[in-house]
């Protein structure tokens, strides 16, 4: 590494932590923001001083966990996405858009209709289950080209979601109570048992951090990688893990949320091109800022109760699809 | 291949033999399928009472000519737009994928659809005109939005579903807001549905159907021979932009006038026109057998939807998603074979 690569590394530094601090901007005003709008200077004192009243009970147990649980949820998908967009050397890569949240939805949804998730345990293992089928079946029918990959993910969002319409319709007892998770959402999740989730979410973060300098290699194409003396397929399958992972168990929180996977790594490899490690440390930070933000958009975007968080996000999510597209849909494709 | 010459006074129409075949088999299955929706409901007829009723005798009058004959009639009709829209966009984007539910026009058509529930009264006619501008508009924005030097074929496809996610997220913030009554018309109309259809909502949708169909039927000979390359079109006289335009219009009537009675029914469009291509061993992509399979493949679907949770009546919506979906894997899986 030269001096300019130093100099290079603590501007790098300090861009992280100005991003962390956006972040933290982020969650004290989305504590703020709702149907009960909570200054932050009281949103603060909620935290630090707690007195009993309605605004601080609103904060203490609704705003914050509810905070918490965005910045898990938009952390694991934003990472899931970049691990999947570093693996597949695919720009338009992306768990929500090739199917595997909604395979990671839908089998939850059915498991629990069937009694089968009646612990956070159980929906964690049924959401992973789908993920992984779904992942396998759509890399099976569109491996050739990445948007091809794209088609066979939309095909497979469609079939499912035809499929639960159908069954929801069917039986709507059963369905009722998990129709929540048909469309992505952090409204009422915070009351539920998310320490589990929340715990693989950390350690599967954890462990793509760490992967990303062997990721690195893998980057710079299969042959490269193998002269560094990298374990090309140790590194896939424990990549591959991992999507599944931070994709089900973040799917098994909010419900199938699109869009976060593909714009954040792109917007980080705008801020840091060709490093992967650093790639994973800015989805990190920006997944969280961006699911955030869209959780405050569906909070006030209706006059009246709240938007699901995965139509804002479909809503951000299509301009920056399209903008892939142009810029990377017809060359090396 | 056999070409039979059918003749009538002094016009002649040379027909390959095979395409003549599959068209009256098609005609006879749509004319059964037919017959077991007239016979079909919580009570069955029997075909000849059924057929009894159709010429007005008999005691299953009401229930035959006015209940289920509408619904009957326009699953024919609108899956065979749906047949000939497909075949259209598949034609011009040159893509087996490029299919008017894939790309979002049926989601830009039902937001004009909505716009007119939840700002008017949504009567027959604001829903048409309001649903073909919506289609037209989100036509308009994927061709803008994925013209880049020539369009390609499936980026064309991608621009599209990103642009179908864009207005399927527009749609549900319309629906949140609408009031509750709107919102649950909406709803179930959003799963596609031709329960309720009588007679009174369909004089403009077939008007305007009729019109289309017979339009790109006049247009069909020029179509092939644009799809033999743009030199042979110029050469033999197709303005092409002109045809084109014209082609996308008519299709996107074709969609948004469904879409506007009985909401999106994803698939048909999409998989009537390939496998009446494959049927009929045709060059380039067909459209009397597209539209002859879309009917068939409405009307199977509908009687499909009716009778899985008997009485209670599915969405047609939900069973053409569900076969439909699986039918494009398995489309992606072939090519990825064939590559």
């Amino acid at each position: 590494m030269t001096g300019d690569g130093r100099r290079s590394l603590a501007t790098s530094v300090a861009a992280l932590v100005a991003g962390i601090a956006v972040l933290v901007a982020v969650a004290v005003a989305g504590i703020g923001v709702g149907a009960q709008a909570v200054p932050p200077v009281e949103a603060v004192r909620a935290l630090v001083a707690y007195d009993g009243s309605a605004d601080h009970m609103i904060v203490r147990d609704v705003r914050v966990p509810r905070a918490f649980l965005g910045m898990a949820v938009g952390a694991a998908l934003a990472v899931s996405g970049a691990l999947i967009q570093t693996l597949s050397r695919n720009p338009l890569a992306e768990p929500g858009i090739l199917g595997v949240t909604m395979g990671a939805g839908f089998v939850m949804t059915v498991g629990g209709a069937l009694g089968l998730a009646v612990t956070s345990a159980g929906e964690l293992m049924l959401s992973g289950i789908g993920a992984v089928l779904a992942t396998c079946l759509v890399y099976a029918v569109g491996r050739s080209s990445p948007l091809r990959l794209v088609l066979a993910g939309v095909a497979l969002s469609a079939v499912l979601s035809g499929i639960s319409l159908g069954m929801r319709l069917m039986l709507p007892d059963v369905f009722d109570r998990y129709r929540f998770w048909s469309v992505g959402s952090l409204a009422g999740r915070e009351q539920s048992a998310v320490a589990l989730p929340v715990t693989v979410i950390v350690l599967a973060l954890v462990g793509a951090l760490l992967l990303g300098r062997a990721l690195n290699a893998v980057a710079l194409g299969e042959t490269v990688a193998r002269t560094l003396g990298a374990d090309v397929v140790r590194i896939r399958c424990a990549a591959l893990v991992l999507i599944t992972v931070l994709t089900g168990a973040a799917t098994a929180l909010a419900g199938p949320i699109l869009f976060v996977g593909l714009i954040v790594p792109h917007v980080a490899r705008r801020i840091v091109p060709d490093s992967v490690p650093w790639l994973m440390a800015w989805a990190l930070v920006l997944g969280p800022i961006m699911l955030l933000v869209a959780d405050m958009l569906s909070r006030v975007l209706l006059p009246t109760g709240e938007m699901p968080v995965a139509i804002v996000t479909a809503f951000l999510g299509g301009p920056a699809l399209i903008w892939a597209v142009r810029r990377y849909g017809t060359r090396a494709l | 291949m056999t070409v039979v010459v059918l003749r009538a006074g002094r016009r002649s129409l040379a027909v390959e033999r095979r395409t003549v075949t599959l068209s009256t088999v098609l005609v006879l299955m749509m004319l059964g399928l037919a017959l077991v929706g007239l016979c079909h409901g919580p009570s069955w007829a029997t075909p000849g009472e059924a057929l009894a009723a159709l010429v007005g005798t008999g005691d299953l009058e009401v229930v035959v000519r006015d209940w289920r004959l509408p619904r009957v009639l326009a699953a024919s009709a609108f899956g065979a737009a749906l047949g000939v829209a497909g075949a259209i966009f598949q034609n011009v984007t040159r893509n087996p994928m490029g299919s008017p539910d894939v790309m979002g026009l049926d989601a830009g058509a039902y937001t004009g659809a909505l716009i007119a529930l939840t700002l008017w009264s949504g009567t027959a006619g604001q829903l048409a005109l309001t649903s073909v501008l919506g289609g037209l508009l989100v036509a308009a924005a994927i061709s803008l939005l994925s013209m880049d030097g020539g369009l390609s074929g499936l980026r064309l496809v991608v621009v599209g579903i990103a642009v179908n996610a864009i207005v399927g997220a527009v749609n549900s913030w319309i629906v949140l807001r609408a009031q509750l009554d709107v919102a649950i018309a909406a709803v179930g109309w959003n799963a596609g549905s031709l329960n309720g259809v009588d007679w009174t909502d369909l004089p403009i949708p077939f008007t305007v159907v009729a019109g289309a169909l017979l339009l790109m039927a006049t247009l069909s000979h020029a179509m092939h021979q644009a799809a033999l390359g743009d030199a042979v079109a110029v050469t033999t006289g197709v303005g092409l932009d002109r045809l084109r335009l014209l082609m996308v219009l008519l299709g996107v009537a074709c969609t948004a006038t469904v879409t506007a009675v009985a909401g999106p029914i994803p698939f048909i469009a999409l998989a009537a026109p390939q496998i009446g291509r494959r049927l009929a061993r045709a060059p380039g992509v067909p459209l009397l057998p597209a539209a002859l399979i879309g009917a068939v493949l409405f009307q199977g679907a509908d009687l499909a939807a009716q009778m899985l949770l008997a009485p209670v009546s599915l969405p047609v919506g939900v069973v053409t998603t569900a076969i439909g979906g699986c039918y494009l894997i398995w489309l992606l899986a072939q090519e990825v074979r064939r590559a």
